[in-house]
């Protein structure tokens, strides 16, 4: 359907472009001016309008005057076009990139505490060994194991340590950031 | 103080308390005038009844504390219905806040959800400046409540004032509002192969100024009208295109026009569920062109086929003017025309009218046409007088109908009365109320009377809250449950010890003349009107239902 067409537009042609769920999981990039009680503004937006979150990281960028904000949600619940123009009415809100996921590099890291007496100590190792997780605090019950990776490398993870005793489990939510093109 | 002049602020309504204690020294050789309010929710509807009945920049001001959060309800209404409003409240003094200390209450954080944005002012040099940014945000894009929460000790601050050059650094503010030409385009065409077109405008059309720019695109092709409760006035009632008001308490005309269009045009409207009923059978055979300066809206409730994302007032002539060079047909909407006029044929508004002397609603509402000649401002409070106002006084121009829509505040009239007639102190000005609601701010009346402001409250007096009453009638099966008002209050006496005019009326034969009374009597007059005490609402669909399962 091209504006400069000369001819009429038929109205059964016409389909809704909005409102839609996508049906997959998206994370959004947001840039936030660095101000008290943005992160409030942006958390109460979502319970506001009945969006669930699913993982939230915030952090500082390059420039001191700017945060990001980077969410996960799920577009088989939410209209993610409805979300992002509900956020962008927030003053404080810069620019909002929902991340396409091919072109997207996203990570996230746990803390895992896992009960490891002696016996089973050398299992534990060679799991994170595969995974390429690190061992960073042993003491005479349990390990901690820290994790960066995807989030299916994460879950992944979790269900081979879960047997073992997980004592404590922290996960950080995504953070991502977008793949340069081949030739930049 | 010079920031607020340099916005062209005249008029502040508010209350002093002991954290804007500084302000209100400020205020007392400043070059504005204060209203001195009697409750803080007056103040703030005060200011939007001023910015609705102008189109400036509706200011009130508050304490700390109690007096903020008796703002709330105010900021709340602005927000639901865009109204341009600065609020300025007082804080506590940052030492103390954060600890509880008298009088403070986290107003930036209780407002959150209901502010279109809101600042807390942490630096007194940058005060004018977040000022300036509060008029600018208030008043441009989809136009809504602005907070700026200033603590005492830096409002004692004495800075010097320069003078802004330029629009404020808003980095995450940009509103489009010119539209896109080709989706523009896109929509002429469309609109020129519809058979069965309706324009359905609402209250961002009255925002945008826009009226002349909707009535230019109506009259390019003999385009039925219908408008929302919020956008009445835009377009003049009565007129040929004019379908009435469509919605809950529309008329058939508009709601079955709607059912059958085959081509919506929303202008500044945003599907409401007042307006749209059960969502999964509204205007089932229609596709969708949604004009609003407010991006999120569309799509938001109706799926939309053609977006486009601009101030009525840019986009209107662009687009009429594109209809225009089409050359459409206008023949195509003939039969579509002998359709809709069967229905008005059909169904008009109207009620049963009786010999005794007993006064019907819908008549108080026609002799207040009659009585102002057509030509006041009229406020109204919230229920069923405020439907019959809208069906029964033809609005023929922008700003002239003041009421809460979106929330729905009862108390909302009196006060917002106040404000339009200090924004119009030419303007007769009437107030609509209801004595559920008038009760509820009715300590305005001391304003009105201080400041000498002459606003008519004609109360729509059935003993009852009519709106909730109808329903427990008809839904409830008329089990009556804390609707009934009693005796009290006598509203002449009570107008009287407020130093107001009372005057009462209960014959159907003297509302006319006492209306013409009390709008030559000097001062604010209270003229308290017996109506039919059970006297529904009709027509109406019942909520959550379609426009086919209208009812009376």
């Amino acid at each position: 359907m091209e504006a400069g067409t000369p001819d009429l537009i038929k109205l059964e042609d016409l389909e809704a472009a909005s409102g839609r769920l996508s049906g997959r999981k998206h994370v959004l990039s947001i840039l936030v001016e660095n101000r008290p009680g943005v992160l409030a503004r942006v958390a109460g937006l979502f319970s506001r309008r009945g969006f669930n979150i699913d993982t939230l990281a915030v952090g500082p960028t390059d420039d001191d005057s700017i945060s990001r904000i980077t969410l996960t949600l799920d577009g088989a619940v939410h209209p993610i076009d409805q979300v992002t123009k509900q956020l962008h009415k927030l003053v404080n809100v810069i620019k909002i990139r929902d991340m396409e996921p091919g072109e997207t590099i996203a990570r996230e890291m746990a803390l895992f505490k896992v009960s490891a007496p002696v016996e089973s100590r050398a299992e534990i190792m060679q799991f994170a060994e595969i995974f390429r997780a690190r061992i960073v605090d042993v003491s005479r019950r349990s390990m901690t194991i820290e994790l960066t990776g995807t989030l299916d490398k994460i879950e992944a993870f979790e269900r081979m340590i879960r047997p073992h005793g997980l004592i404590e489990m922290v996960r950080t939510g995504e953070i991502a950031i977008a793949r340069s093109r081949p030739d930049a | 103080m010079a920031a607020l002049k340099a916005e062209g602020v005249e008029h502040i309504f508010g209350i002093p308390g002991g954290a804007n204690l500084p302000t209100y020294d400020a205020l007392y050789d400043a070059d504005l005038t204060h209203i001195q309010a009697r409750h803080e929710q007056g103040a703030g509807h005060m200011a939007e009844g001023y910015a609705k009945a102008s189109g400036r920049v509706g200011v009130a001001m508050a304490t700390s504390g109690p007096g903020a959060t008796n703002l709330v309800t105010a900021i709340t209404d602005a927000s639901m219905d865009s109204v341009p409003t600065v609020f300025i409240t007082g804080q506590v003094r940052t030492d103390l806040i954060g600890t509880d200390g008298f009088q403070e209450a986290d107003i930036s954080g209780i407002t959150l959800p209901i502010v279109k944005h809101s600042m807390m002012v942490a630096d007194p040099r940058h005060l004018p400046d977040y000022i300036h940014a509060a008029f600018h945000i208030a008043s441009t894009g989809r136009p809504g409540p602005v907070l700026v929460d200033v603590p005492q000790d830096l409002s004692r601050a004495d800075i010097e004032y320069e003078s802004a050059s330029g629009p404020p650094d808003l980095p995450g503010y940009k509103p489009s509002t010119d539209g896109n030409i080709k989706q523009i385009r896109i929509a002429a065409k469309a609109i020129a192969n519809a058979a069965r077109p309706v324009i359905y405008s609402g209250g961002g059309v009255i925002n945008a100024n826009a009226s002349e720019e909707l009535r230019a695109l109506a009259r390019s092709d003999n385009f039925p009208l219908t408008s929302t409760l919020m956008g009445l006035g835009a377009f003049p009632a009565p007129d040929d295109q004019w379908l009435g008001m469509l919605g809950m308490h529309g008329t058939r005309a508009a709601n079955y026009a709607m059912d059958e269009a085959d081509l919506i045009i929303a202008v500044g409207a945003r599907f409401d569920d007042r307006i749209t009923g059960k969502l999964a059978e509204f205007a089932p055979r229609a596709k969708f062109i949604h004009i609003d300066v407010d991006p999120a809206e569309i799509s938001k409730n109706v799926p939309v086929h053609i977006p486009i994302v601009g101030d009525a007032k840019k986009v209107l002539p662009k687009l009429t003017e594109e209809y225009i060079a089409l050359g459409a047909d206008s023949s195509r909407t003939a039969e579509w025309w002998d359709r809709i006029r069967a229905w008005q044929r059909e169904y008009p508004l109207n009620y049963e009218r009786n010999e005794s002397g007993e006064i019907k609603p819908q008549a108080m509402v026609e002799a207040m046409y009659r009585a102002t000649g057509g030509d006041a401002i009229i406020t109204s409070d919230v229920g069923q007088h405020q439907m019959w106002a809208a069906q029964y006084y033809h609005f023929d121009r922008p700003r002239r109908w003041i009421n809460s829509g979106g929330l729905g505040t009862m108390g909302f009239g009196l006060p917002a009365a106040i404000g339009a007639k200090v924004a119009c102190p030419d303007e007769t000005v009437v107030c609509l109320a209801g004595d559920g609601s008038l009760i509820m701010n009715c300590q305005e009346l001391a304003t009105a009377v201080r400041h000498e402001i002459p606003v008519k409250v004609f109360l729509m007096n059935n003993g009852y809250f009519g709106m909730v009453r109808q329903w427990q009638e008809l839904f409830w099966e008329g089990r009556y449950s804390s609707v009934e008002m009693g005796p009290s209050p006598d509203w002449v006496k009570l107008a009287e010890a407020f130093g107001a005019t009372g005057m009462r009326v209960e014959d159907t034969g003297e509302v006319e003349g006492a209306m013409r009374d009390a709008l030559a009597a000097e001062g604010p007059v209270l003229l308290d009107v017996r109506v039919s005490p059970e006297e529904n609402c009709y027509p109406m669909i019942p909520a959550g239902q379609a426009a086919r399962d209208m009812v009376g």
